[in-house]
């Protein structure tokens, strides 16, 4: 089960370097200074993302085995053996190459970012590197629980920074927010990795996975119907996704972790943290395989909100959250392709969407930056001319986004919608028409957003105006670093991922049911259906062009013409009002009853009401105290008499 | 002539008795009428001791009126010692503002 090849020992520097870096900047931080603190925290993620590439390479050019490193033992009760361990495999290796070599972009791009931000550095550079250590975690894990715990910790290191300027009210509300709506799906996750552990007496992978076969047909009965024991799993790992992941119903609170610094956004709500999802369901693939319906809820739910995002990202007007909808619809070709079987192309997609969105969101931050804190896109405009190395870098990451050969995004975007197009069942093709349309919004506020923020007239008062400068170049140089990833991760990865290379590759790390060959017909569908998101690519630039550079009336015209689809689109379909009306409301209610009813009369009743008997009795029971010695000893007569009287009666 | 028996000493005793415990608790002003009191009770009962010493032939009930006298001697001059400082620190002996054990 494990391959007598220990993983190379760089492997592990890139998964702890990171976790140095953010406990020598957390907790001596504040004696070193900001500086050293930035500097030792950049430094840990300068080495874990050249050891993570030299992990990988050799892995990927067949010149290492995958393996474990197994690092000691966490649990050892009973039956239930927990390992700390780091898994070795084409899946993870890919993911802590991508992740450490992002976050580290991310932690110089911060250094400019943050520059003038009042809290101190350390604070935030710590939390950062801890971030990327607790996805490493999650990445590398060789079981279930491990990979919770690296989920719980992106978790909470997503909490600390979305509120890290702690002073503001919406920046915590946001921060609570996404950690409670994460929680609800990870009820779900937690749940089905413990049905996992009594199915299968064990929730390590190597364990699990050998094993599935044998299980397949197993039931469970429940309400009066037998449901397969591995669509339950399934559906439950998918739900716990779906949470991390945004997708639809659960997405709430991905557009409001926009409160935290850009640069947070970037790595952890487009690049990395919210893709632990994705990475769920390729990693589970081998069980998520004998689960044909949970499979389809996946695509299902992943194609409704690649549209419904999209649709969203069209009307809003924050720069930030147009991009944060755009990463929800990305996400949900993800899950759409994983949906389909076609989780080699689910990961492509994950591996050049955190290069392109990085990049999008990273600009954003430097147009931020430039215009004094600016998020309104209707306050900017024609900004090309003042600050155009941001301008055209964005102009890379949208058509990266877009899909525009022969960017990242085209090899990824298009696999994903031939494999949709390939499945050749309902829900692919449900999939396919989503994907498709979605193709066509994407590309159409993507140049929205670029022809609001960089062309036409600008908007913005001339206080802002004279302040606008380019970022410095501790913020511009990541970004041409991402430029470069942006550009060629599709043509270099392309061959290894879903090419003809493909099996060399995976080696196995991803699992495909005998008959689901459908990566081998994305070669072979219909050349228009090759051509097609590319056509809605342009139409939908095309579009964009003409209601906002050619006649800029046009959009507010057709916003007051369809008044109640403007509104419904704006108000983000109306989610949060009805999570407010079904769940927020009723809760509060009911905690104010609890609260009034349940403490404050019950809990809290019992102990003053015997604390208020004993008082009460005392003040009588003093009265008996009168001080006067005639009547002390008359009541001594009194005694003395009575114990005669009944020695004498009773004798 | 009247003989003079038992009954006549333990009537003059159970006078003595009454007379003291009435003087206790009817008694509002002086804490030096208490103390008075308190020794006519005493002395009714060494009355009572004697009596029936002499009528049992047993000395055993005069030891014991002696142990009494030695009690209640003791007795009166710790009470009026008491009485004195209780005096000196609130200028008062009266019964009715000896109410320091009020609850």
């Amino acid at each position: 089960m494990i391959t007598s090849m220990a993983p190379p020992f760089t492997y592990a520097v890139a998964i702890f370097a990171p976790l140095v870096g953010a406990l020598i900047a957390g907790l001596l931080g504040r004696v070193t200074g900001d500086r050293v603190a930035q500097s030792v925290s950049i430094g840990c993620m300068v080495v874990a993302a050249i050891c993570g590439s030299l992990a990988f390479f050799p892995l990927a050019n067949d010149a290492a085995e995958p393996g474990v490193l197994l690092l000691g033992t966490w649990f050892d009760v009973g039956r239930f053996h927990v390992t700390w361990a780091l898994r070795y495999d084409t899946l993870s290796a890919a993911m802590v190459a991508m992740v450490t070599f992002v976050s580290t972009l991310i932690h110089i791009y911060s250094v400019g970012y943050m520059g003038h931000d009042p809290y101190r550095k350390c604070r935030f550079f710590s939390y950062l590197s801890l971030f990327s250590f607790s996805m490493l975690m999650l990445v590398t894990s060789d079981n279930l629980l491990q990979l919770f715990f690296g989920w719980e910790g992106v978790g909470l290191c997503s909490y600390l920074l979305i509120g890290y300027w702690y002073d503001r009210p919406s920046a915590c509300a946001a921060a609570i927010k996404a950690f409670l709506v994460n929680r609800v799906a990870d009820i779900a996750f937690a749940v089905g990795v413990a049905l996992v552990f009594v199915k299968f007496g064990s929730i390590e992978f190597n364990v699990i996975f050998p094993a599935i076969a044998a299980h397949q047909g197993d039931l469970y009965h429940l309400f009066g119907t037998d449901f397969r024991a591995f669509e339950v799993i399934g559906l439950l790992l998918a739900i716990g996704a779906f949470g991390k992941s945004a997708q639809i119903g659960l997405h709430v609170w991905l557009p409001d972790a926009m409160e935290g610094p850009t640069p947070v956004s970037a790595l952890i709500h487009a690049a990395t943290m919210v893709t632990a999802g994705v990475f769920l369901m390729a990693r589970m693939s081998p069980l998520m395989e004998f689960a044909p319906f949970a499979l389809s809820v996946v695509a299902f739910i992943g194609a409704t909100t690649a549209l419904f995002a999209a649709t969203i990202g069209c009307v809003q007007n924050d720069i930030k959250r147009v991009i944060a909808y755009s990463t929800c619809s990305q996400l949900g070709y993800m899950f759409a392709a994983a949906g389909v079987g076609a989780y080699q192309a689910s990961v492509f997609h994950l591996i050049t969407h955190a290069f392109f969105k990085a990049l999008l969101f990273l600009c954003a931050g430097s147009v931020i930056h430039a215009m004094s804190d600016e998020q309104d896109m209707r306050k900017m405009g024609g900004l090309a001319r003042l600050i155009p190395m941001t301008c055209a870098l964005m102009w890379i990451g949208n058509l990266a986004l877009a899909g525009i050969p022969p960017l990242a995004g085209s090899y990824s975007k298009d696999a994903i919608i031939s494999a949709t197009w390939a499945a050749h069942s309902g829900v692919g093709t449900y999939a396919f028409v989503c994907t498709v349309a979605a193709a066509f919004l994407t590309a159409f506020y993507s140049w929205r957003l670029l022809f609001m923020t960089f062309h036409g007239k600008s908007r913005a008062d001339h206080h802002v105006l004279g302040h606008v400068h380019e970022s410095p170049a501790v913020m511009i140089g990541p970004l041409v670093v991402l430029s470069v990833g942006a550009i060629f991760a599709g043509m270099l990865l392309d061959r290894w991922f879903i090419g003809e290379g493909r099996e060399e590759f995976w080696r196995g790390a991803i699992f495909t049911r005998p008959g689901n060959d459908i990566i081998e017909h994305l070669e072979q569908v219909p050349h228009w259906v090759e051509l097609l998101p590319l056509v809605m690519g342009i139409a939908g630039i095309a579009l964009a062009l003409w209601f906002y550079i050619l006649s800029p009336t046009i959009p507010a015209r057709l916003a007051s013409m369809f008044g109640g689809v403007y509104r419904f689109l704006l108000n983000k379909w109306y989610f949060d009002e009805l999570y407010n009306t079904i769940f927020v409301q009723p809760l509060i209610r009911l905690s104010r009853v609890l609260w009034q009813v349940g403490d404050m009369k019950i809990i809290d009743g019992m102990p003053n009401g015997i604390a208020a008997f004993a008082g009460g009795g005392s003040r009588q029971t003093v009265k008996l105290q009168t001080g006067s010695l005639a009547a002390y000893a008359f009541s001594m007569l009194i005694g003395v008499v009575a114990l005669v009287s009944v020695f004498l009666i009773f004798r | 002539m009247l003989n003079v028996g038992l009954g006549h000493y333990l009537t003059v005793s159970a006078l003595l008795l009454v007379l003291g415990i009435f003087g206790i608790f009817l008694n509002r002003k002086n804490v030096i009428v208490i103390l008075m009191s308190v020794e006519l009770v005493l002395l009714a009962v060494n009355l009572n001791f004697v009596a029936f010493s002499s009528v049992l032939n047993d000395l055993a009930g005069q030891v014991m009126a002696m142990f009494v006298l030695t009690v209640a001697a003791a007795e009166a001059a710790i009470g009026l010692a008491i009485v004195v400082i209780y005096f000196r620190n609130r200028g008062s002996i009266e019964v009715e503002d000896v109410t320091l054990m009020k609850g």
